[in-house]
């Protein structure tokens, strides 16, 4: 393999990764804390990325300078991180923390599929884009090859940022360290004094926020059309399992190994693109059914 | 003849005559039409436009005394439910709505499944937006006819248009969605490119997932391949995401775009989409058609479907008119030989089979075996001061019978035949 192909196939894999292991992120912390498989968490890619959109247009509308998508960019997150997300933990997940996990499956899933048609009540069936931010950071050449700063630097850039200031809120902040403690152990945590209603909530609508950061983040280059979440929902599942549910760091290195590996297929064996992921999950999962970072019965978060 | 054959077959013929009165059927208070369209999925970005251009051209014929004084109802089913779920919506339709006839499908596999049930439940199936060549080939239908033509029409005159353009092309490079259609609509492109230009490369075949999201790989490899000519048969979302992705990296300055379905793409591509891509529209539909743009019939209609639903009409609102319109004239040729009486079904099927009708554009000719004749339009890019989105210019309309695939011979053989000739033949036209 010739050298020069490594590199590209490197940058190309990037960009990609980084969406995938924000949205991965968002599903990993919620099952660390929560232990619930949030099949609704596509959902909050697809609203973001409307979202995003939306804001997208108005601003271009008003007139304004591209630059300022990069504010609008997570300011859509929020706003669909914190008015989907605590909407769904306060009517609907906080009733089954204590379920069934099939259960727990089929609600959520469930709320995946009212999520996919209040999309399409809102933002229809045509599909949105609002790229100007992408054209006006311009391009760079590697190799010959042109690329787009906003895919070789912004991406992984705001990927790698939320990664550090996640860890780091965690370890360092009390309420991070109130979160890791629910993760272990959710009545203890209650019996010392944690408001675990309170930090269900948070860790919910941060997860969301997450999930809609993803969109927001790709909808500058993807073409929004209904159904785009339920394309996510599997391909991060793939990136959660490989890791082991609720690992964070597991999740940053299965996104690499995932979004990587799908690019140097499409130069070696293009064939076999789309399998890949689940190539991956299926190997991962035969050796070590926990997942690549799991430790049996250590801290989840 | 002895006395006792003749009687028999004087009572045969009375029997024949009482099963010809019972079919003259008693006009019915209305006309019930299932149409089955993406209402969810992908593909809603055909099939929610096509159901408004339905209910607005099934007002229109209604306003104007609908088919031979019955009015048309029709009964809506969401293809996106996937194909098993709409055989039974389907059956449910004709057997408990009392319908007996369908506007089917938009998708090649639904097409595929929906003719054999039409041909059970004998109900009239109009094919009226699928592209699969196979459905009318490898079976004979009684009931399934098709008001538009198919995919063979389509790449063959992809490739005339593209050679016309280039005549000394080399190489080509191809990233179509990994699906039937992907997967087909390339097989016919690429024998009929070979046939034509046998020394040409293909440098690449890509099939990415159908509704990928991230083409940056893909674009790496074209960039670094530099192949003369990229053609994509995309649609939709994902031609939309790589259309956008190729230019925001340069890609389409280097190479060539062949891109057969971008007329549905064009209005919301905008800018984005730059000058000197030939873009073609699964017939000869596009809203500043040559000869027919001052037509009223085509204005008046682009105005009204502007007006509900604020976009240019897309090939498959051309599509759903023209199987409206097919329907309306067979019901009415059906009727005039029926010497006024009210047809069967049947009737209108082999009615349908010997006809001429015009949708919105060109006159579309209907063949024995079901297949529409449809000629085919295909252009280049180029920006307008008039509108916010590229329009086409040096326009080239394909007449159908020259480049569709003849009665009972199959399309990839078929094409394997055809001669370079037709690349610059005298009955295209030129604008």
């Amino acid at each position: 393999m010739p050298q020069e192909m490594i590199v590209l196939a490197l940058m190309d894999g990037l960009s990609q990764a980084a969406v995938l292991f924000l949205v991965a992120l968002g599903m990993t912390l919620v099952f660390g804390v929560m232990n619930i498989v949030n099949m609704a968490h596509g959902s909050f890619y697809a609203l973001g990325g409307y979202m995003a959109a939306s804001l997208g247009l108005w601003a271009s509308a008003q007139g304004a300078s591209p630059a300022w998508s990069l504010l609008i960019l997570p300011l859509a997150a929020i706003i669909i991180g914190c008015v989907f997300g605590a909407l769904m933990e306060t009517t609907l997940m906080r009733r089954i923390y204590q379920k069934d996990p099939i259960l727990q499956l089929l609600i959520t899933f469930s709320a995946f599929m009212i999520f996919e048609d209040l999309q399409r009540l809102i933002w229809g069936a045509q599909p949105y884009f609002v790229s100007e931010i992408v054209n006006y950071l311009g391009t760079v050449d590697v190799l010959g090859i042109t690329y787009t700063r906003y895919q070789l630097l912004v991406l992984p850039g705001i990927a790698l940022t939320v990664f550090i200031v996640l860890r780091s809120f965690l370890k360092f902040s009390s309420m991070g360290r109130q979160i890791v403690a629910v993760s272990h152990h959710r009545e203890m945590s209650t019996a010392l004094g944690i408001n675990v209603k309170r930090i269900s909530l948070l860790t919910f609508v941060v997860s969301a926020i997450l999930g809609a950061l993803a969109g927001a983040l790709a909808s500058p280059t993807v073409s929004w059309v209904p159904g785009i979440g339920g394309e996510m929902i599997v391909l991060s599942f793939a990136v959660v399992a490989t890791a082991g549910l609720g690992q964070i760091e597991g999740a940053l290195v299965a996104a690499l190994l995932i979004g990587l590996a799908r690019s140097f297929t499409v130069y070696l064996l293009p064939e076999i693109e789309v399998l890949v992921p689940f190539l991956i999950m299926v190997l991962v999962l035969l050796f070590r059914p926990q997942g690549l970072f799991s430790v049996a019965q250590a801290r989840r978060v | 003849m002895s006395i006792l054959a003749f009687l028999r077959r004087v009572a045969g013929l009375a029997l024949a005559g009482l099963v010809v009165t019972a079919g003259a059927q008693t006009k019915p208070a209305e006309l019930k039409v299932g149409i089955t369209t993406f209402l969810s999925g992908p593909a809603s970005v055909f099939g929610v436009p096509a159901k408004a251009a339905a209910e607005l051209y099934i007002e229109q014929i209604n306003a104007s005394g609908g088919i031979g004084g019955v009015k048309i109802v029709p009964t809506f089913i969401d293809e996106g439910i996937g194909s098993d779920k709409l055989l039974s919506e389907y059956r449910r339709v004709v057997q408990e709505g009392d319908t007996k006839v369908m506007l089917a499908a938009i998708s090649s596999g639904n097409c595929n499944i929906v003719a054999p049930v039409a041909e059970d439940l004998k109900v009239l199936n109009v094919m009226w937006d699928c592209g699969t060549e196979k459905v009318l080939e490898d079976k004979r239908y009684r009931y399934a006819v098709r008001t538009q033509a198919n995919a063979t029409t389509e790449m063959v005159a992809s490739v005339l248009y593209l050679l016309r353009t280039k005549p000394d092309l080399k190489s080509i490079a191809v990233i179509n969605q990994d699906y039937a259609w992907g997967r087909d609509s390339w097989e016919l492109f690429r024998n009929t490119l070979l046939a034509m230009k046998p020394d040409v490369k293909i440098v690449a075949e890509l099939f990415p997932k159908f509704g990928a999201t991230d083409y940056s790989t893909e674009i790496s490899r074209l960039q670094a391949l530099r192949p003369e000519v990229i053609l994509s048969t995309a649609w939709g979302g994902d031609l939309d995401t790589f259309v956008r992705q190729a230019s925001q990296r340069g890609l389409m300055k280097s190479s060539l775009f062949v891109l057969p379905l971008a007329e549905s793409s064009l209005e919301r591509l905008g800018s984005a989409l730059p000058e000197g891509v030939i873009v073609g529209s699964r017939g000869d539909h596009y809203f500043l058609h040559p000869q027919h743009k001052d037509d009223p019939r085509l204005k008046t209609f682009v105005k009204k479907f502007r007006d509900k639903t604020g976009a240019y009409p897309i090939y498959s609102v051309y599509h759903m008119v023209q199987g409206l319109e097919g329907l309306k004239t067979g019901y009415e040729k059906a009727i005039k030989a029926n010497k006024g009486q009210w047809p069967t079904v049947e009737q209108v099927a082999e009615a349908m089979r010997t006809m001429e009708f015009r949708g919105l554009t060109g006159t579309v000719k209907m063949r024995e075996d079901g297949q529409g004749l449809e000629e085919q339009l295909l252009g280049i890019t180029k920006k307008s001061p008039d509108y916010p989105f590229p329009i086409l210019e040096k326009i080239v309309i394909y007449p159908a019978d020259l480049i569709t695939t003849p009665v009972g011979q199959k399309s990839p053989e078929w094409v394997k035949t055809l001669k370079p000739e037709l690349i610059n033949h005298p009955r295209l036209r030129q604008y």
